[in-house]
């Protein structure tokens, strides 16, 4: 089976967000893991090939520091990767990035995409479902169960309030979701391993585009920071004064209730 | 000539979902300051009778697209029917909730379009040379990104809660325009076979607009019966944080967090939760926060409006009761 899974490198979850003098996301001093969700997409793919034999190729996009979370994965046992990096790529829209993956991917052969059903810096969760569109094949999104049997795949996919079975033939993009599996933690021997498996680094040149082939279609104006929310009142007290004057204060300051 | 605002109206089993009807009500805002019409699609089967209700909230302009091969979402039969009709109508901007469903369709549809996406955005305005301008939430809430395009149609998904739903008004008309699906064997790759949904008498998480949520000094699965009877006497949900998920006392769909749902509801009481960065990445944009902990040095106080420091077992039941007392 030929697997591939699209990881993104993101900011640990514990990191304070500031902008750079330039109004940009500072990311000097952060500690870098390969996002959460992508991890399970990861695993995944793992127990597929471990299931039905085959390789996993991981694929990713951004700077050249980017290539330690694709070890990381090398080393809980993908076999293969390509990193896109490209200085082009940071004014890049979620649009570009899949036309880029997908051109990336054009002489891999495929039967599963597996993505993170969202990445937890842009938190757009768009990228893996515009590549099943470029890609001319379906995707089922926030998937927490996955049976492949030939060339169909059985998944159950998170909802409002639920779940939905669905039934999709391969190939297929599926993201991936809490739920699915437990990721497992590199081994030292697959720590040794990933060391020697392949990594190409590709350009946007080394794929066809020019800059205005890659225009974003959506522009970012600026960031910004919230303004930190500052705490209020203390309630202090017996419990049953607390309660009651938490319901005054609810009713005639906040007049929620 | 203005094609207006377009709102893509989500409905379970012919109920509009709540969100749909936010979009509606901020819709017919901007329609009224740009002159643009506003115009709500709804798809499904059996969903004729929702045009009255779409008119009063605010629509110029019904488009209705009933078969019996859309009566459930899917991906690939909702991008097709969608992508044919707003090529045909070419409207300025189209609107969808961010749902589970908003969240699977605007991407696909965006693509198939050639255009961009605004992604669960918190914040929507008129832009005098952009048309819209959009806010959303990145790094899970710990900074935002504001976005602009100039290519048609702009799509954007809205989160949940981000607007009210005004007052619908029953005198209002609108032209009614049926179309028909078509979809073609491409658009079935998926089938989805069946849905579960939970049985609940309380909101979905992520468009409650109050939530009691319960972490680690809950103690143990059996005490969350207390939170779940303060959330019933005023209508909320019952979240958890990472913590009472990961002792397996709750759900992982009632996880509140950066891996989590991200909710922005009107009031969020926090029983027992400490306040990691990450769990207030997915609340802290509510309204109002309550915060009730035994340790008077938890983060959670950092962000409360309202803190209580002391024993939730004793301080929640007496809530419960204060807060029947209040809304009965």
């Amino acid at each position: 089976m030929n697997i591939v899974v699209y990881m993104k490198q993101t900011f640990n979850t514990e990191a304070k967000i500031v902008l750079d003098s330039n109004g940009k996301i500072e990311a000097k001093g952060v500690n870098l893991i390969i996002n959460p969700y992508d991890e399970y997409a990861i695993e995944e793919g793992i127990r597929l090939k471990e299931k039905f034999g085959g390789e996993v190729t991981v694929v990713s996009l951004g700077e050249s520091n980017v290539q330690a979370a694709m070890r990381t994965a090398m080393a809980m046992g993908a076999d293969k990767g390509i990193l896109i990096s490209d200085p082009a790529l940071e004014n890049t829209d979620e649009w570009a990035r899949a036309e880029i993956l997908a051109k990336a991917l054009s002489t891999i052969p495929f039967d599963i995409i597996l993505a993170g059903r969202i990445a937890i810096d842009d938190c757009a969760g768009q990228i893996a479902i515009r590549l099943a569109e470029v890609l001319n094949v379906p995707s089922v999104g926030s998937v927490v169960k996955l049976e492949v049997s030939g060339t169909q795949a059985t998944v159950t996919r998170e909802i409002d309030g639920g779940t939905a079975l669905v039934e999709v033939s391969l190939p297929a993009v599926i993201t991936t979701t809490k739920g699915l599996n437990d990721p497992r933690y590199p081994s030292v021997a697959g720590i040794m391993k990933s060391k020697k498996k392949k990594l190409d680094v590709v350009t946007l040149a080394d794929l066809g585009f020019s800059a205005a082939d890659i225009a974003p279609k959506m522009n970012v104006q600026k960031h910004s920071i919230p303004s930190a929310r500052k705490a209020g009142q203390k309630i202090t007290g017996e419990a049953a004064y607390v309660a009651q004057e938490l319901g005054r204060l609810l009713r005639e300051e906040a007049k929620i209730l | 000539m203005a094609k207006g605002i377009w709102i893509i109206v989500e409905q379970r089993n012919a109920q509009i979902r709540k969100v749909s009807l936010e979009l509606l009500s901020q819709g017919r805002k901007i329609a009224d300051e740009t002159g643009e019409p506003l115009v709500a699609v709804i798809i499904g089967h059996g969903i004729e009778g929702l045009a009255t209700e779409v008119t009063a909230y605010g629509a110029d302009k019904v488009i209705i697209i009933d078969d019996d091969k859309l009566s459930e979402y899917t991906t690939g039969s909702y991008t097709s029917v969608l992508n044919k009709v707003i090529r045909e109508g070419e409207p300025q901007a189209v609107l969808l909730g961010n749902t589970a469903l908003g969240k699977d369709l605007a991407p696909r549809l965006a693509h198939r379009l050639g255009v961009g996406l605004a992604s669960d955005c918190t914040g929507m305005e008129i832009d005098a040379t952009s048309f819209l301008s959009f806010i959303r939430p990145i790094y899970s809430g710990k900074a935002f990104a504001h976005l602009t395009s100039n290519v048609r149609p702009i799509l954007a998904t809205i989160r949940p809660n981000t607007f009210p739903v005004a007052e619908p008004d029953a005198s209002r008309k609108a032209e009614i325009v049926k179309e028909t699906a078509t979809i073609d064997s491409n658009d079935l790759r998926a089938i989805l076979k069946e849905v579960a949904i939970a049985a609940s008498e309380r909101p979905e998480l992520t468009e409650a607009s109050i939530i009691v949520s319960g972490g680690r000094g809950m103690k143990g699965q059996e005490n969350f019966a207390l939170l779940e009877q303060l959330a019933d006497v005023i209508g909320g949900a019952v979240g958890s944080s990472r913590a009472a998920v990961d002792a397996g006392w709750r759900e992982l769909k009632f996880q509140v967090g950066q891996t989590g749902k991200t909710v922005a509801p009107t009031l969020y009481i926090a029983c027992g939760i400490s306040g990691a960065i990450q769990h207030l990445a997915g609340m802290g944009s509510a309204k109002f926060i309550v915060a009730i902990n035994k340790d008077p040095e938890a983060n959670i106080f950092t962000v409360a409006d309202y803190g209580i420091v002391g024993d939730l077992f004793e301080i929640v039941p007496l809530l419960t009761e204060e807060f029947k007392k209040l809304v009965g």
